[in-house]
């Protein structure tokens, strides 16, 4: 075994992983589930909600997994009587000041809040108490937060400091009354906000939602269709979400080996032009100053021919191909194998070399 | 990437994006991350929270200047004078890679001789930058252990644009920067699959996986797949065929998916070409400038609604999923086909996997590459067969140039096309918003997009804007010598004295009607990031 492996027991069965992980890497990259709610793999361990408390044998208190790294031989237990309670407890704290909106929120279904209420069947009720009353903040093009939502897991504001460094977001408040903001309550458009969603991407429960998306459909009714941004040269990967043949939302692909969920403004809210009013429809083809709808047959048929034609009276020099850096690579293969067998010419290029 | 091209063998970048957090030191030049790639940031960001060092070399005060060890505020154009005055810096001081230049490079000392020639007290005239911050950034490069390049549109919108991406290989090779993880030069363009387009074969020049066309072998090859004689002759670029339009010389063009005559600069010359073709044919999703001088325009797909591959700027090839079906009922892979099959060569694809088969068959570079394969694995080429798991990292035993060595190429500074005079002081650099996205037509019709940034704004420093006695807000006329649009201004010390700054995203305040004809004669590339212009209340 190398230096950078070490071997631990998690549940009693014995894995090997890599010197550094902490317990919960290692306890995914085996197959065992541990809760968590502050956690994300674009983040640094930040070990707030401790719902993924673990027991580690030979130590008195339970350590969380996400900020704990493995050691040599370690034995850790990830499901018992007490973690259970523990983790019941935190559940309903945090339950008991959420707005009982399963029913309208638009997180429903994949929300991690309402699955862990459901996995560890607790309702809030036994903790009575005070709850926030809090307006809702939504005055710019693309961010619903509704604070009242919120679990103080602190992922929002990460992400927006650590990874996009806008600066955008942070706590706000005192005590009980803490919770993400920007500063003085100001509208994003007014705190610097990129509007890259990476803060709606994290968050865990329904405090944060796309704007555009809203009523547009819920998880269960939607398709995901995997797919790589149109816009530039990072190649994201994202979801597009379709309801009825057409795309109402972009959500996160967190598996994607460039972007790992991450977006910018383009890529997760540039996605209406697909079903704009101004796309061309049909074929159009010239008379004199304006153009006629054509069928594809009559607009092909058309093309075939004033080609062939130049060709005929020009030689076959006089015709070429501008290819489209925004056209997949199967197109810009064809387009090139267009001109050369068709045209019987090389002259085919990239229009904008940018 | 020609440039890229030539000094080392293969028009990419050379290592991983995800390579980028452990990187020490990061030379950021002409590219503004934040803006153009967010995401890229956001890998470079990383690297500065874990401690990497930065030298910015950017006529603008972006982002990432602002946080620099050093930033380089060279003048518009001079970028060749600064590379070579950091070489020369570090032939002077002894902190090249003598090893590596010894054993992996050829040319060098033609590079020695040309860069002595760029002494600090010639560099900082021609640049505008200060002796000191050259040679401080000359020194965090060479001294770093993992030191990668990071350029822009910055460097390769120029007229000696593939001549500037030389000079920055010339660099690396010095301190032997090259064929390690988190050490390299990476290259960020423009349009999402620039990459793939280049490598799938529409250069008039070679086939597709950069297989030149005099190499028979190759063309015999593609002879036998396609059932023709191919012509041996080099074809028209684009920016020739549309001059030859202009001479009456060339008749017919099928423009797929672009918008010359609103991106191109001197955009009344690309209109005068396209009125003077017989026949043209434009594919798009929406009208543009271009289409206005169509005879045919066809509906195109968008990406949500076609199956196909994008390859992004680290040579990784990904799938493009249909998500709904053509909003006009066809892609342009089947349009290509039934064109073809009427006009007597048959082609014909049940799906775009068989397109990528073909690919796979004739292009060495995606030879291991299907469908199949990238539903369970995300690839970098090269990936010669089937096997192959991809490559992260560029030339780590060998440069892909005959011999396997990288070659020097000694440089001259040129200079801008176009460079201001007391008719025409400011110089105009144009370049990208986060918000939109090339000429607008997509991002200007995502409503809460258009209330964000819903115009064209003139970006000026304060100091020039008094001068001018104009405000925030104020509308000016900006005209150089081939046009005149008016813009709103917007005060702000991004810019520097001296440069004015605009985006090409909107049709109402078409900035490139000012940008200027002088083009890269390697690539084509226009020059949009630096012409003269002047400005008026
Ligand atoms: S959208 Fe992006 S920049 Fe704005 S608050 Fe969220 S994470 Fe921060
Ligand atoms: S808004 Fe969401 S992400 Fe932010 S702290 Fe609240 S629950 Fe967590
Ligand atoms: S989401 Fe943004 S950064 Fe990513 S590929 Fe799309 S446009 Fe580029």
């Amino acid at each position: 075994m190398s230096d950078h492996k070490v071997k631990i027991k998690i549940n009693g069965t014995e894995i090997c992983c890599n010197r550094g992980d902490t317990i919960l890497k290692a306890a995914r990259m085996a197959g065992v589930r541990i809760p968590t709610l502050c956690h994300d793999d674009r983040l640094e361990p930040y070990g707030g909600c401790r719902l993924c408390s673990v027991e580690v044998k030979g130590v008195p208190r339970l350590l969380p997994a996400c900020t704990t790294p493995v050691a040599r031989k370690m034995e850790v237990i990830t499901e018992s009587e007490t973690i259970t309670r523990i983790r019941k407890r935190i559940v309903s704290l945090m339950l008991s000041n959420h707005p009982n909106d399963c029913m309208r929120c638009e997180k429903a279904g994949e929300c991690a809040l309402q699955d862990l209420a459901y996995q560890y069947g607790v309702d809030g009720s036994e903790y009575g108490g005070e709850r926030w009353d809090l307006p809702i903040r939504q005055a710019n093009p693309f961010i619903v937060y509704d604070p009242n939502k919120c679990v103080t897991c602190g992922r929002c504001i990460r992400i927006c400091n650590e990874v996009v460094m806008a600066g955008t977001i942070d706590w706000v408040g005192r005590g009980f009354h803490t919770y993400p903001d920007t500063a003085f309550r100001k509208p994003r458009s007014l705190s610097n906000c990129e509007f890259c969603g990476q803060c709606v991407s994290t968050c865990p429960t329904g405090a944060l939602i796309d704007k555009k998306g809203r009523g547009k459909g819920r998880v269960n009714e939607l398709t995901r269709v995997k797919t790589t941004c149109g816009y530039c040269g990072t190649g994201c990967n994202f979801f597009l979400n379709v309801k009825d043949g057409k795309v109402v939302k972009v959500t996160s692909d967190y598996d994607a080996p460039v972007n790992h969920g991450n977006l910018c403004i383009k890529g997760r809210y540039g996605y209406e032009f697909i079903h704009s009013a101004d796309r061309i429809k049909t074929p159009l083809i010239r008379r004199g100053d304006s153009f006629h709808e054509a069928t594809w047959d009559e607009a092909l048929d058309l093309i075939a021919d004033k080609f062939t034609g130049l060709i005929k009276k020009y030689g076959n020099k006089s015709v070429g191909a501008f290819s489209s850096s925004r056209c997949t690579n199967e197109e810009n293969f064809l387009i090139a194998k267009f001109a050369r067998t068709v045209f019987r010419n090389n002259n085919v290029d990239n229009c904008a070399r940018v | 990437m020609a440039g890229l091209a030539t000094s080392l063998g293969a028009g990419a970048a050379t290592n991983s994006l995800a390579q980028m957090p452990d990187i020490d030191m990061l030379f950021l030049f002409g590219s503004n991350p934040t803006e153009a790639h967010p995401i890229v940031s956001f890998y470079l960001k990383k690297a500065l929270r874990n401690g990497a060092k930065l030298v910015v070399g950017d006529p603008r005060k972006t982002w990432m200047a602002r946080r620099a060890d050093v930033w380089l505020n060279l003048r518009p154009g001079s970028n060749i004078a600064l590379l070579n005055g950091m070489v020369n810096v570090i032939l002077q001081e002894g902190w090249e890679n003598r090893e590596f230049i010894e054993k992996r490079t050829e040319g060098f000392e033609e590079l020695k001789k040309k860069v002595k020639e760029y002494d600090l007290e010639t560099v900082e005239k021609l640049t505008g930058v200060s002796k000191g911050n050259i040679i401080e950034a000359a020194r965090l490069y060479s001294h770093a252990d993992k030191a990668m390049i990071v350029y822009g549109l910055g460097v390769t919108e120029h007229q000696t644009g593939t001549e500037n991406a030389m000079a920055i290989a010339n660099l690396a090779l010095v301190c032997g920067h090259l064929g390690r993880p988190s050490t390299g030069i990476m290259a960020l363009r423009g349009q999402n699959n620039v990459q793939g387009a280049s490598d799938l074969g529409p250069l008039p020049s070679s086939f597709p996986g950069y297989q030149a066309m005099s190499n028979t072998g190759a063309r015999e090859k593609f002879e036998k797949a396609w059932g023709v004689t191919l012509s041996t002759e080099i074809g028209l670029k684009s920016v020739e065929m549309l001059e030859k339009a202009c001479e009456g010389k060339f008749k017919g063009i099928f423009i797929l998916g672009e918008d010359p005559a609103q991106t191109d600069p001197n955009i009344n010359e690309v209109r005068k070409a396209l009125d003077s073709l017989e026949f043209l044919v434009v594919q798009d999703i929406f009208h543009t400038e271009t289409t206005k001088h169509a005879h045919v325009i066809l509906p195109g797909a968008s990406f949500a609604e076609k199956d196909g591959t994008f390859t992004n700027g680290e040579r990784r090839v990904q799938r493009v999923r249909k998500a709904v079906e053509p909003i006009a009922g066809k892609a342009e892979w089947q349009v290509i086909c039934e064109i073809a099959t009427r006009m007597g060569y048959p082609m014909s694809y049940r799906h775009p996997s068989e397109i990528m088969d073909e690919i796979a068959s004739l292009t060495p570079i995606y030879g291991g590459i299907s469908y199949a394969r990238l539903e369970k694995e995300s690839l970098q080429w090269p990936c010669p067969t089937k096997d192959h798991p991809g490559t992260t990292t560029l030339y780590t035993d060998l440069f892909s140039r005959p011999g396997g060595l990288a070659k020097f190429m000694a440089l001259d500074h040129k200079g801008s096309g176009e460079t201001p005079d007391s008719e025409y002081p400011y110089v105009l650099i144009t370049g990208r918003v986060r918000e939109h996205y090339n000429n607008g037509s997509m991002t200007r019709r995502s409503p809460g997009i258009m209330e964000l940034v819903p115009e064209e704004l003139l970006e000026i420093n304060a100091e020039d804007a008094m001068k001018l006695k104009i405000k925030n807000g104020d509308k000016v006329s900006v005209s150089s010598r081939r046009g005149k649009i008016k813009v709103k201004v917007k005060v702000t010390d991004r810019s520097q004295p001296g440069n004015v700054f605009l985006t090409f995203h909107f049709p109402e305040a078409l900035s490139n009607l000012l940008t200027s004809e002088h083009k890269d004669p390697i690539t084509g590339t226009p020059e949009y990031k630096s012409c003269a212009v002047k400005i008026e209340k």
